[in-house]
């Protein structure tokens, strides 16, 4: 039935989404990330009583402040693209996220605000400790942040502790710890943060390289260096494990997100993983044709991440889409019967009701909950709308995994010469380390494409298509506020470069 | 002017921005404008849930 739905608004509104969260994401792993190394900066400080290491903790301070000044708020935008452009979903979700984005805004949005003005106007005002304490608690209120968020977003892929009222049209919360302990937040938020620990010490190794590459701030920057390297190191040894745990989950709640970013379409035991390959963007799902234009796969390691098992089968597109009775995999055409026999009982259920004919009503509902588990389904018009794009979701994944690869060679290098005290003559790897801020940035946003394009075409995995999610708006409408929205946060992300630029070239205090 | 002044007034100006005229003038809440009343906002998204259902029962019923 997706053909009823006007597509153009519905991309619209996703590119506007995207958009909004991506220029969002700026922002906010640098804020998580680099509070953290600032306390560690900030606890030598107190322990050394060094000028120098004051000098320095004020001076990363002072870029994360103008980072936070800019980002702040950028995330309630999304908030209202939510009741504006995807309305049925706000409503429909309304029960289950209240409490986290509450809890959210009252608990830890406070806490690290109050924190924050000391942390930041506290100098030589507060008691040396209670400043460290405050510098402490802004890493730990920012990503408490976090946490309510990821919650919120893990709920959408795996929509556990929760019954759909036939009645009011929202998805109930029944078990707040379920919603909270859902396996996907728990990945999700692990991976995050230390991913965003990474990327804060991607953030002050290119800057302090920019600064022993100009030999200016020489002692500042190494000091810098030798904390964010070791720091990144072991943020990247985390990432790593992290990432393997959520791909795991991925693999048990969500087999076509998997099956997609490994461009798996026919599903194999023993199922290798893909160490570099080109997708063949004229493969379509259920043909003969190689899904690959060229590809080099580790035997068995798929089926190791996705099942801790090397001979272990892992369900390729076909087998979701088609079906696949020798492993008992049900197809995506089978849930779409059952999905459409939720959706006419809701129906009869609807109308019994308002008939006021009990019988009627309490019958539709037995067989409604019988298949309200693939509710989402019954909108599909045929199988193959529940593949995800594959080749976007495929290159996303693979560039994270490589830049994830890559930073801590990175870390390793800068920590080496660090050590042996000949880093600034290493201008190759200073040079290198310019950049590595940017390359951050973008495996976060390729990860945040693997998440959120991987689950197509679901706002609510197997309950709710994002066709289905939208308000019934125009797409001119959309069109005016993306390109708004594309005006302001271009004008913020200058005044971020421009202010950040500004800092960076005046550059720390100097005893 | 100092960076603190600067920031403040990025602040200051991105709030007006998002909240005067954005929330203002373009993003209403779709639901709660359109409707007074809960229950007619869960009858509306109920039916926009069931369109696909009633699209079928009409075509079924222009074919007979």
């Amino acid at each position: 039935m997706i053909e009823n739905f006007d597509l153009t608004m519905v991309n619209w509104a996703r590119a506007q989404f995207a958009l909004t969260a991506l220029y969002h994401w700026i922002f906010v792993p640098l804020t998580l990330g680099i509070t953290w190394i600032i306390a560690f900066y900030h606890t030598i400080y107190v322990k050394t009583g060094s000028e120098e290491w004051k000098n320095l903790t004020k001076f990363w301070m002072k870029l994360f402040g103008i980072n936070f000044a800019i980002g702040v708020a950028t995330g309630i935008i999304l908030e209202f693209e939510f009741g504006t452009n995807w309305s049925n979903y706000s409503w429909m979700v309304g029960d289950i996220f209240g409490a986290p984005l509450a809890i959210e805004g009252i608990f830890a949005f406070f806490l690290e605000a109050t924190f924050f003005a000391v942390m930041f106007f506290g100098w030589n005002r507060v008691s040396k400790r209670f400043h460290l304490f405050s510098t402490w608690m802004v890493a730990v209120g920012s990503n408490l942040s976090a946490v309510w968020i990821l919650i919120a977003n893990a709920w959408m892929q795996h929509p556990v502790g929760q019954a759909f009222n036939p009645d009011t049209a929202r998805f109930e919360m029944q078990n707040f710890a379920e919603v909270v302990f859902n396996p996907i937040a728990v990945s999700k938020f692990t991976h995050t943060t230390s991913a965003s620990m990474l990327f804060a010490s991607l953030f002050i190794i290119s800057i302090s390289s920019f600064y022993l590459l100009k030999g200016r701030h020489v002692l500042m920057a190494r000091r810098s260096i030798m904390i964010a390297a070791v720091f990144g190191l072991l943020a990247s040894a985390f990432v790593g494990f992290t990432g393997d745990e959520a791909a795991y989950e991925v693999a048990q709640q969500q087999p076509m997100k998997l099956a997609a970013f490994e461009g798996l379409y026919k599903g194999e035991t023993g199922a290798g993983i893909v160490a570099l390959g080109m997708i063949n963007s004229k493969k379509q799902v259920g043909d003969d044709q190689d899904g690959f234009n060229f590809e080099i796969r580790l035997p068995g390691l798929l089926s190791l991440l996705a099942n801790r098992s090397l001979s272990s089968f892992v369900p390729g597109i076909d087998d979701l889409v088609y079906g696949n009775k020798e492993q008992g995999i049900m197809g995506a055409g089978e849930k779409m019967e059952k999905g459409k026999v939720a959706l006419a009982q809701l129906d009869t259920y609807k109308k019994a009701k308002k008939s006021g004919d009990e019988i009627a009503a309490a019958a539709a509902l037995s067989v409604f909950n019988a298949n309200k588990d693939y509710l989402g389904y019954g909108f599909l018009e045929k199988p193959e709308d529940a593949v995800p794009p594959v080749a976007m979701s495929f290159n996303a994944f693979h560039i994270m995994v490589a830049l994830g690869t890559l930073f801590p060679l990175v870390f390793l290098a800068f920590l080496y010469f660090s050590i042996k005290g000949s880093l600034q003559q290493q201008r190759w790897l200073l040079g290198g380390g310019t950049i590595m801020f940017f390359l951050g940035l973008i495996a976060h946003w390729a990860g945040w494409i693997v998440a959120e394009v991987g689950r197509q075409p679901w706002a609510i995995q197997d309950l709710l298509p994002v066709t289905v999610a939208r308000s019934n708006l125009t797409a001119g409408t959309v069109q005016t506020t993306f390109f708004m929205f594309l005006i302001l946060f271009t004008a913020l992300l200058i005044a971020e470069i421009s202010i950040m630029a500004r800092q960076i070239s005046i550059g720390p205090k100097e005893n | 002017m100092t960076v603190g002044k600067t920031l403040w007034k990025v602040i200051f100006i991105k709030l007006i921005i998002m909240f005067g005229v954005l929330k203002l003038f373009f993003f209403h809440d779709f639901l709660g404008t359109k409707f007074n009343t809960d229950e007619q906002r869960a009858d509306y998204v109920l039916s926009e849930l069931t369109m696909s259902v009633q699209m079928h029962n009409s075509s079924q019923g222009g074919e007979r």
